[in-house]
């Protein structure tokens, strides 16, 4: 199921476009795609000593949330469920735009992730994980004698 | 209850600033109407719901904490702001709103007033 978090995100939109027309058009895109939209939304930073990854997740018990690293690749998993009411009971929908169901978002990292430095913090529904970069690949100074 | 956020009809200051519409689900029962509102990285201080007269105003401002230099790379929530408006209908009670907020989802629930509730018409037979 495809659903941005945003019901109107142009850019997402625009980027599902772009995907059909590379399709009809016969050109190859990455094998994981560009990634852009869905759910959760992803924001990522870096700072010299890490990757900041924040995923928009709201409404989710942080215990049933996967986050998972293989090989550089990390995988945020999870399921969340609807919060409209069975179509038996006597009520009417107006509007149904928020997500609803099993999710899986995949980010790679950077060469220089330390698979062993990942930490995960969920807060006010924004799942927050930082994942330290290697040692050897900070900058240094090298001092000339 | 209509979606407003296409016209931008308000006119407060904070309003003119850029932001992201949340999704929301509408659910309607014979007592009222329930509103949930995706607003990640909201905190309980920074959310505002306003009544004035019929308009509903939900805005938020999302206050997730950044390491100090952290250089964005990519972002798909690109404004720190959320913020949508309804306009209410007659029959709902606007003085008995209720909110809560957890982990970044609004539940608003906004009853009908009493005049409007469905009413069964007891038929006596003499």
């Amino acid at each position: 199921m495809y659903r941005s978090l945003f019901p109107r995100d142009l850019f997402a939109e625009l980027d599902v476009l772009q995907r059909e027309m590379q399709q009809s058009f016969g050109l190859s895109p990455t094998i994981r795609g560009l990634g852009r939209g869905g759910f959760p939304a992803l924001n990522v930073g870096g700072t010299p000593q890490t990757v900041e990854l924040y995923a928009f997740a709201p409404g989710l018990d942080p215990a049933t949330l996967e986050v998972d690293l293989d090989r550089g690749v990390l995988t945020i998993a999870g399921e969340r469920k609807a919060d409209i009411p069975a179509t038996d009971d006597k009520a009417a929908v107006h509007i149904n735009e928020r997500f609803a169901g099993r999710f899986r978002r995949v980010a790679t990292l950077p060469d220089d992730a330390d698979p062993n430095g990942v930490s995960a913090s969920y807060r006010d529904g924004v799942l927050h994980i930082t994942v330290k970069r290697l040692e050897a690949a900070q900058p240094r100074r090298i001092s000339v004698h | 209850m209509n979606d407003k956020t296409a016209v931008a009809g308000d006119t407060r200051a904070a309003s003119n600033e850029a932001a992201l519409m949340p999704p929301v689900d509408v659910i309607e029962d014979s007592t009222g109407i329930t509103l949930y509102a995706d607003l990640p990285g909201v905190p309980r201080d920074k959310l505002n719901l306003h009544v004035e007269a019929d308009t509903l105003t939900i805005e938020g401002e999302v206050g997730v904490a950044t390491p100090p230099g952290m250089e964005a790379s990519y972002a798909e929530v690109s404004l720190p702001r959320f913020r949508r408006v309804f306009t209410l209908s007659k029959e709902l009670d606007t003085a008995k709103v209720s909110a809560e907020l957890n982990q970044g989802v609004l539940k608003l629930r906004i009853p009908k007033a009493e005049h409007a509730q469905p009413r069964r018409v007891e038929i006596r037979v003499s």
